[in-house]
């Protein structure tokens, strides 16, 4: 099919409940290539849960997840992010105990070949590759202006700088597919528009202006964004989800969802 | 963190270095040739208690790795001690491996029972984790005491002096070379081990497992990666402590010790390399302060004072540490170096 070639995941009828709660049901979705999608709803919808099962953290009981077309329902979270899946979590989730520097060079992880026993000798080409991660590393806090917090502890950071920190660490793993789990929650305007051309930037790329890190070169083509600040969401989103009570009740794009009644019900309740 | 003034870190090994100025360079070889000749100015009792001290250092640096970085709390690393040092002494007073070999297979032989032993990490943490490496402990220490043949069981197992060719290291002195030496080395691949891939994922492991794994840090490969290495220093130590003592008996390796090194961590400061040494050193150097003052007390109080003297004063300094400055003495120590580095020009108050 034509349509599928530009598939990058595909969500087939998944399903997830703990006991007797249903937290997603029966929900089919795909996240393309050249898109920024947002995942919108209600509190306790399941945009969270959604982003876990990709993520692997839940293991849905029905329903598959394919990416790039592969099979990766119930892979473990750390081969996923080989996978290319990167995420920021929506309740911050660094390493407090690390600098900034050191969070982003954790995230280059996956990147890196050298095991223990060549860190420890710290000789040659370990130190050759520590400097070159560096290297992308610091062009990645050039990217997100975090320069001037570069070796500052993590923990001591405002929450809206922790926020740019792990936005910076999903950006070093160099995904293809970028899961932003509410990166504007509890933001003033002016955070929030940082935040906003931040994912424009990143998703369009950077071109000559960072021309030897490619993640910011090429930029992330596909982005899924959940997020309850619909301004947001209606600007800078190509196509939006809705979800209610674990369903899927709408999708297209921003103009469509706004018109959208069942979408409008969700979130003003019916009408008497 | 502040640069010294005048100094400007032009490209990323700079940045990145241990020792960042000449000066630095300047102050280690000079803390390096009062280490080592030592020797020359010290009695054999100072010689000894320096030797503990770095044996123990080498013990606490694995320790510190697996506990103060990737967040496993180990309580049986003396039993991880004792597989090191049984084995080594085995290999060398039975078997006749050299001395240079046999040290580096007592470090192995540890690193596997810790891969062992770690196992029930993947599963558990915290509070449980703990009882499990109890549990290690009293496994390893009732293993030996049963493999009668092989380790003498609990009348021990004397060990010959040790020697590398031609070279003699029954000496306080040479002995106390060699240890020096590999206390070194051990502190310097401990510190290399954390500041590189492996150590950041070890943080990210112990800050925040959930969060370490979607960033593609495997966890049980990291946890267990840790144990073994910790395990092996703690092998290193335990065969170094045999062979000083030319005898291998299973009182060598108390579970209390466990306890102390631990509590070393933790007045020195968990999860840095240099809080490893100050901890070891400011917890026997209050041994010996005790071994001093206890027949003080011992006559003015009562003749059993001087015994619980020791284990209650290690108790309250843990305590007070965990009080007053639960990050320890190195992060003391680098409070009192920043303020120093801006002094007497400093705008921060």
């Amino acid at each position: 099919m034509e349509k599928d070639k530009n598939v990058k995941l595909r969500i087939e009828n998944i399903s997830l409940s703990f006991g007797g709660v249903n937290a997603l049901i029966d929900v089919s979705m795909e996240i393309r290539d050249n898109e920024i999608l947002a995942i919108i709803g209600p509190n306790g919808a399941g945009k969270t849960a959604l982003l876990n099962c990709i993520n692997g953290f839940y293991k849905p009981q029905k329903g598959e997840i394919y990416y790039k077309g592969q099979k990766i329902t119930r892979m473990r979270p750390d081969k996923l992010a080989k996978l290319g899946i990167a995420r920021a979590f929506q309740n911050i989730e660094l390493y407090a105990g690390l600098t900034t520097q050191d969070n982003i060079m954790a995230a280059r992880h996956v990147l890196m070949r050298q095991n223990f026993v060549a860190g420890a000798l710290y000789l040659g080409w370990a130190l050759k590759e520590e400097i070159a991660h560096r290297q992308i590393a610091e062009e990645i806090i050039d990217f997100l202006e975090i320069a001037p917090i570069r070796k500052t502890h993590v923990g001591v950071l405002p929450y809206g700088m922790q926020k740019r920190v792990e936005l910076g660490r999903a950006l070093a793993l160099e995904p293809n597919l970028l899961l932003l789990d509410e990166p504007m929650a509890g933001m003033n305007l002016e955070e929030k528009e940082d935040i906003a051309r931040f994912i424009l930037d990143i998703y369009e790329g950077q071109g000559a202006t960072y021309s030897n890190t490619p993640i910011l070169r090429d930029g992330i083509r596909s982005i899924v964004l959940v997020e309850h600040d619909m301004g947001v969401v209606m600007d800078i989103a190509d196509r939006i989800i809705v979800l209610d009570f674990g369903r899927k009740i709408a999708e297209g794009t921003p103009a469509e969802i706004k018109s959208n009644p069942k979408v409008i019900s969700a979130y003003l309740g019916e009408e008497e | 963190m502040a640069l010294y003034s005048g100094t400007f870190h032009e490209n990323y090994a700079q940045d990145m270095a241990v020792f960042p100025t000449k000066l630095h360079w300047g102050l280690l070889i000079i803390f390096l040739i009062l280490l080592f000749t030592c020797p020359l100015f010290f009695s054999d009792r100072i010689l000894t208690i320096l030797t503990m001290i770095g044996i123990t250092i080498i013990s606490v640096h694995g320790l510190n790795i697996l506990v103060g970085y990737c967040g496993q709390i180990s309580m049986g690393h003396a039993g991880f001690m004792a597989v090191g040092g049984y084995t080594s002494a085995i290999l060398y007073a039975k078997l006749s491996f050299p001395f240079w070999a046999a040290l580096p297979c007592g470090a192995l032989a540890a690193g596997i029972a810790g891969l062992f032993f770690g196992l029930p990490s993947l599963k558990i943490k915290g509070f449980y984790l703990i009882m499990a490496t109890i549990a290690a402990h009293f496994i390893i220490i009732w293993a030996i005491i049963q493999l009668y043949g092989l380790t003498g069981g609990a009348d021990g197992l004397s060990v010959p002096r040790p020697r590398i060719g031609a070279i003699m290291l029954g000496t306080k002195t040479n002995y106390f070379y060699l240890v020096m030496v590999l206390a070194c080395l051990a502190t310097l691949i401990a510190h290399n081990i954390v500041r590189t891939r492996a150590g950041r994922a070890f943080i990210a492991i112990r800050d925040n497992d959930l969060a370490a794994e979607v960033m593609g840090i495997s966890l049980w490969s990291y946890k267990l990666q840790a144990f073994f290495i910790g395990c092996v220093f703690a092998g290193v130590a335990g065969a170094l402590l045999v062979h000083y003592i030319s005898f291998a008996s299973t009182d060598q390796f108390p579970f209390m010790d466990s306890v102390w090194y631990l509590g070393m961590l933790i007045v020195g400061g968990m999860g840095s390399t240099g809080g490893a040494i100050f901890g070891v050193v400011a917890l026997k150097l209050l041994d010996e302060l005790v071994t001093v003052i206890g027949p003080i007390l011992s006559a003015a109080v009562a003749p059993q004072a001087a015994a619980s003297v020791a284990i209650m004063s290690h108790g309250l300094i843990i305590i007070i540490f965990l009080i007053f400055e639960p990050r320890g003495l190195y992060h003391r120590w680098e409070m009192i170096k920043n303020y120093f580095r801006l002094w007497p020009f400093s705008h921060q108050e």
